[in-house]
């Protein structure tokens, strides 16, 4: 979507010979932020961050590798926390097999949603995605096991593997941004297969890619369930992360959250849903004390990045003569 | 008592009366989705919030200036169909040459805007607003009890969903709307001022919502989130008519609040769901929508 509006600036501009050492050094420097993030910043807010950062991430291989909008990614997001958590709580499951199961369930929603939802195409598929994410908003709202507006309260974090304590919060980050590590690189890795690059042709151009032979439907079909499994494996996380379950994680205004993190950061680049995840995230703790409330911010920024900042931060920085000069591209 | 499959016939017709009440509301807010659609290929998340500020207004008049119903319900789609007007110039207007779905965004974001900001202002919870003296009271049908104000729901919203649909389809103005949708550029170069035309229809959806907002004040309470969960049905009865036709949008709304108001009878539960498990279905089979002319 955002490759037919936003033609990256065509005039040379000679990559530096040193680029890839540059762009490794990057990379370093990054990790070494996020291992020793935790001895400066309150370690639940940046797990919070890598939770939604993986999210925004995962709803981006949609969005921004196969062109498709959808509107009812907290579905995969908050039902996999609900099975997550009444895994780990009820049936006493280890925290690995509760999120895989969250994974799995989510899957199996993006399975159904998205064989349903990509009979249609564009604006469509994006409703249809709310209305079945609201359905299952209302299932859980109703079914037993969410505990309707109460939620899955005091969810056990347990031992990792029967072994690692997650209770303790330093344990329990570095586990997370292992998760969030690994989840990336399935992405990553993800969008540079052969079957990433069909997804980006069939966002390019549909048609041609029909007549190429493709089945454009189950590639469409199989990014879907990807995105979904993925945004669950976020979900599952938070849940043991906050360890609780409640209904704001299946709600539109959160399908709507991830939209935005991913705009404001930089559709269809790697790191621009995960920096803007980290701003909104930051933003909602800045203003959680205050009692100016945050939609009006969001619904304001939403409307801005829409209107004057459709490629993001990354995607800006991506496309400036210094992005390119370190030969950083926009994949959209 | 009269019984029907074992449910009483009052609580039946009485299901039957909140159905139609309700497709009431699903036809005139699908009918300005339609019309908006047709002409900007916007999707207006903000159909939601321009019903609640159209109920807004309709409460602010009568609060703060003393204007009645009858006057509200004139007065405030044109205020609301104005600022409409504005954010389709000064904003929505920069969007038409992108993808279609940074309208959608856009006025996703809008829809946040405006109502945060009601909230902040106003609260979460509802208000009452008073039916006119006039609409009070209830008529003895001989089988139920019909509320005059109710009647006069379904009334005035048939009328003017059909009044839309005459204008769309039958007069000289629908004709310009009508081809500028089939060929804005060729339209344009015959002399109609087409993007003047863009910014009239905007309004008129937005008019569309806030009508059906006032007409709603006295039957729901008036509160800043009365139209964000409204939207989503409403994009639902969208998705299950097609947006091809005004009159499809129209049937398909009444058609769909009377299933759910049966729904509400005979099983309960899945009254919140039931769109939603008709749209599923109606994708399964007809992908295009009940009078959807494209795939």
């Amino acid at each position: 979507m955002a490759g037919k509006s936003e033609p990256i600036p065509t005039e040379h501009v000679a990559i530096h010979p040193k680029a890839g050492a540059i762009q490794l050094a990057l990379l370093a420097v990054i990790a070494a932020a996020l291992l020793l993030a935790p001895q400066f910043l309150y370690p639940i807010f940046l797990m919070k961050l890598l939770a939604f950062g993986l999210f925004a991430a995962a709803f981006n291989l949609l969005l921004g590798y196969t062109g498709l909008l959808s509107f009812g990614h907290a579905a995969f997001f908050g039902g996999s926390a609900y099975f997550t958590a009444h895994a780990v709580k009820v049936w006493g499951w280890s925290p690995e097999a509760g999120i895989l199961l969250g994974v799995l369930g989510a899957a199996a929603l993006g399975l159904v949603m998205g064989a349903i939802a990509i009979r249609r195409q564009g604006i469509y598929f994006a409703m249809i995605t709310l209305a079945l994410s609201q359905m299952f908003f209302f299932f859980c709202l109703q079914a037993g096991f969410t505990h309707g507006e109460d939620g899955i309260q005091s969810v056990p974090r347990g031992r990792l593997f029967g072994i690692i304590d997650l209770s303790d919060t330093m344990t329990m980050y570095y586990f997370v941004l292992a998760v969030f590590v690994l989840g990336l690189l399935v992405i990553w890795r993800f969008v540079n297969s052969p079957f990433g690059m069909i997804l980006k042709s069939i966002r390019e151009n549909e048609q041609r890619a029909i007549s190429l032979g493709y089945s454009v439907s189950r590639y469409k079909l199989g990014a879907f369930v990807m995105s979904a499994a993925l945004a669950g494996l976020a979900g599952g996380v938070k849940a043991l992360v906050f360890q609780f379950a409640t209904l704001t994680d299946v709600t539109w205004q959160m399908s709507g959250e991830v939209i935005l993190m991913t705009l404001l950061g930089g559709i269809g680049t790697l790191a621009g849903p995960v920096v803007g995840a980290g701003l909104v995230v930051t933003l909602q703790n800045y203003l959680a004390t205050s009692d100016f409330p945050v939609t009006i911010i969001t619904g304001v920024v939403f409307m801005v990045c829409v209107l004057v900042f459709r490629r993001g931060l990354i995607g800006e920085f991506f496309a400036s003569r210094l992005g390119r000069k370190l030969g950083f591209r926009s994949e959209s | 008592m009269t019984m029907i499959f074992g449910i009483p016939v009052a609580a039946l017709m009485g299901q039957l009366l909140v159905g139609l009440i309700n497709g009431s509301f699903y036809a005139l807010l699908s009918l300005g989705l339609a019309v908006i659609f047709g002409l900007l290929r916007v999707i207006n998340f903000a159909h939601g919030a321009q019903y609640m500020l159209g109920a807004f207004t309709a409460l602010l008049l009568l609060t703060v200036g003393g204007v009645n119903y009858w006057l509200a319900l004139i007065a405030a789609p044109l205020i609301v169909g104005l600022f409409g007007a504005i954010i389709e110039r000064t904003m929505l207007s920069r969007l038409y040459k992108l993808d279609h779905l940074y309208g959608l965004l856009f006025t996703f974001g809008l829809a946040l805007a405006i109502e945060g900001t009601f909230r902040y202002f106003y609260g979460a919870s509802g208000m009452p607003y008073a039916a006119p003296a006039a609409l009070t009271g209830a008529v003895n049908l001989g089988f139920m009890f019909l509320p005059v104000y109710r009647g006069w729901v379904v009334v005035a919203s048939l009328i003017v969903c059909l009044g839309v649909w005459f204008l769309i389809e039958k007069t000289k103005l629908g004709a310009y709307l009508r081809a500028a949708t089939e060929n804005p550029v060729l339209v344009q170069s015959f002399g109609v001022n087409v993007p003047l035309l863009l910014t009239l229809t905007y309004a008129l959806g937005a008019g569309l919502a806030a009508f059906a907002g006032v007409l709603a004040a006295p039957v729901y309470q008036v509160s800043p989130l009365m139209g964000s969960n409204l939207i989503i049905i409403v994009f639902a009865v969208v998705v299950v008519g097609g947006m091809g036709s005004i009159l499809g949008a129209i049937v398909t709304g009444y058609m769909l609040g009377v299933v759910e108001g049966l729904t509400k009878v005979f099983y309960p539960e899945a009254s919140n769901i039931v769109i939603f498990v008709i749209m599923a279905i109606v994708l399964i089979l007809r992908p295009a929508g009940l009078f959807g002319k494209d795939a």
